[in-house]
């Protein structure tokens, strides 16, 4: 397929429908509407349906449910709406459901406001509902990987049977990019029949009883358990990460992910040119996190920056990643104000003359 | 003489015994689902939905495929399950306090949008599962543990009549209420349950089933006196009958014959 000029919103939706997603339930929040919009025209094309729900806790719910019935679904919304799917959330991890969905991370907290931010990253990568459960998080920095990333968190969905988050922003949500979808996309993990789904029981496998309740403590604290085993695995082999000049000679590390990522990168460009060396590590997925390619990178600096559009919360895992050994130190913007360039190169350079060791 | 089997349990039960208390007629109900799932050949297509509350464990007695629905949230799991298998039968079984309180939103909007999806309700006036705290439907004056001098409808406002309520909206449904405190009004009730999973298996509407139930534990009073209060107190406020039909919005209640 030829590239296409798109918004990132409606190429994460035309991922979704690329990787078999027949099923969109969602509420309507800004800055995400885009996406339920292009779905609901286009996911009829195709035989599809869209479902406008009532409310966030129930599009939680119904991916619930059709997840359950053995489909692919997808969600989306932002940061006020992702917090009222912390309920369907934690059901569907506790039952083992595969769902994509979409949080374009808006500033907060409470109503906060509609402009871009980063402020969801603990809901995202600690569990964010209620008990003892991760979801996969993957974080886009452009169009394209948007689009990439939408169509390998339904593999992995399928694959751990376990709910994937793709953490944007508004900027990646609103920006336009090149986009290509590759007409002989293969499946990124290997993908098995999914004969756990209810779809009717006629006594030829044990009936499917979609379920996170577990009243017996030893029979709760087996299956605890088993999801720590999943998410084990996934700490094994679905880290994610991009890297800039980590293999040549520098003096700052700056870690950040999503579109902050552009900005340090338009930094490091200015950086070199000023002669100062600085080198990027961009975790792609967040839970997992990258921590062992961080410390590694970590240790061939003398300062760590950590960017982000928050008040520093990506930064707690960049500090037990570099358990100490080198200082760790954070800008940031909140509201949906941004970091530009020039902030961070200005950073950079006190660390690299070593200066503002305050943090 | 041969001997003739004229009685059994439904192949929709499994052989598993009821947690339910002595008296409750969630049992009942039990049955009738399953007996009409059963007779209407839709047992082995069907996917149900346990709420939260008393029928919370329905899973373990119905023999179909099923979900465990958050508090409230079934009519959503159904609209789920149904939109990504519009082939399968697709019922949730929620009390009281999970469709009526905390679910009230999702059963609305379910019903508004006509999923073809059936939700049975039964509505026995009180939260049974969490020790018999006040429900949205608990009669006026009816003592609770949450209102221990009997419901105040200037603090707690008037029960909530649902099957009035859902069949208001404009959308084709099958709406009624029914009872299960006689052998005849069980029969009705399960007359009830037919014509809604009938309206579904031809893909017609939106159905609900309100049915009235007793809770003797929780209310206090011994199973067949529960039986005696249920028609003395509740079907005076909660009359039964059709409220809608998809041909047209029929909201007059329709008396069961022989008087209720």
């Amino acid at each position: 397929m030829a590239k296409k000029l798109m918004k990132g919103a409606e190429a994460m939706g035309e991922a979704a429908i690329q990787a078999g997603c027949r099923l969109f339930f969602g509420y309507p929040i800004t800055p995400q509407n885009e996406i339920p919009e292009y779905m609901s025209a286009r996911l009829p094309q195709v035989g599809g349906t869209f479902v406008q729900a009532e409310s966030e806790v129930a599009a939680s719910n119904m991916i619930y449910g059709a997840a359950g019935a053995g489909e692919r679904v997808l969600t989306s919304s932002s940061s006020p709406g992702i917090s009222l799917m912390m309920e369907g959330l934690s059901y569907i991890a506790g039952s083992e459901l595969p769902v994509v969905v979409i949080n374009i991370m808006r500033a907060g907290p409470g109503l906060g406001g509609i402009l871009p931010a980063q402020g969801d990253y603990f809901q995202a990568t600690k569990g964010g509902g209620h008990g003892d459960y991760r979801c996969l998080v993957l974080a886009p920095w452009s169009v394209q990987e948007a689009a990439d990333l939408v169509q390998d968190a339904f593999d992995l969905a399928d694959y751990y049977r376990n709910p994937v988050l793709i953490l944007g922003d508004g900027l990646i949500g609103q920006m336009m990019e090149p986009v290509e979808f590759k007409a002989d996309r293969r499946p990124c993990r290997p993908l098995t029949p999914k004969t756990w789904a209810s779809t009717g029981w006629k006594g030829d496998r044990p009936r499917a009883i979609i379920n996170s309740l577990f009243l017996d403590p030893e029979a709760l604290e087996r299956h605890n358990q088993k999801l720590a085993a999943k998410y084990a695995a996934m700490e094994r082999d679905e880290v994610r990460l991009a890297e800039v000049g980590t293999d040549g000679e520098y003096e700052v590390l700056v870690v950040a992910y999503g579109t902050v990522a552009r900005v340090v990168y338009t930094a490091l460009d200015d950086l070199q040119q000023a002669g100062v060396r600085a080198a990027m590590v961009r975790p792609i997925s967040l839970f997992p996190f990258p921590y062992e390619a961080v410390r590694r990178a970590a240790e061939k600096a003398k300062a760590v920056l950590v960017a982000e559009l928050s008040t520093g919360q990506m930064i707690e895992d960049v500090r037990l990643a570099v358990g100490g050994r080198v200082p760790v130190h954070f800008i940031g913007r909140q509201g949906g104000m941004l970091l530009t360039p020039e902030d961070i190169a200005a950073r950079v350079k006190e660390l690299a003359a070593g200066e503002g060791s305050h943090a | 003489m041969p001997e003739t089997l004229v009685f059994g349990k439904p192949t929709a039960l499994t052989e598993v015994p009821t947690h339910y208390c002595p008296g409750c007629t969630h049992g009942v109900i039990h049955r009738l689902v399953a007996e009409v799932l059963d007779e209407l050949d839709l047992t082995r297509r069907t996917v149900g939905i346990a709420p939260v509350g008393c029928s919370v464990l329905a899973y373990n007695y119905f023999a179909t495929d099923f979900h465990e629905a958050s508090h409230g949230r079934a009519p959503a799991v159904a609209t789920g399950i149904k939109r990504a298998r519009p082939d399968l039968i697709v019922f949730s079984y929620q009390g009281d306090g999970d469709l009526a309180s905390i679910g009230l939103s999702e059963v609305l909007h379910c019903a508004n949008r006509g999923e073809k999806v059936t939700v049975i309700f039964v509505n026995n006036a009180i939260y049974g599962m969490t020790g018999g705290q006040m429900a949205p439907t608990t009669m006026p004056g009816q003592v609770a543990t949450t209102c221990p001098l009997g419901r105040d409808v200037e603090q707690a406002g008037y029960p909530i009549r649902i099957a009035e309520l859902i069949s208001t909206l404009r959308t084709p449904a099958f709406v009624a209420r029914a009872s299960v405190h006689s052998p005849l009004h069980a029969v009705h009730a399960k007359e009830m349950i037919r014509r809604a999973f009938r309206c579904q298996k031809e893909g017609r509407c939106f159905s609900l089933v309100e049915v009235l139930s007793t809770c003797p534990t929780n209310w206090g009073i011994p199973p067949a006196e529960s039986l005696a209060w249920l028609e003395q107190h509740m079907l005076p406020y909660y009359p039964l009958g059709v409220f809608k039909t998809p041909e047209g919005p029929d909201r007059a209640p329709r008396p069961l014959a022989g008087g209720a």
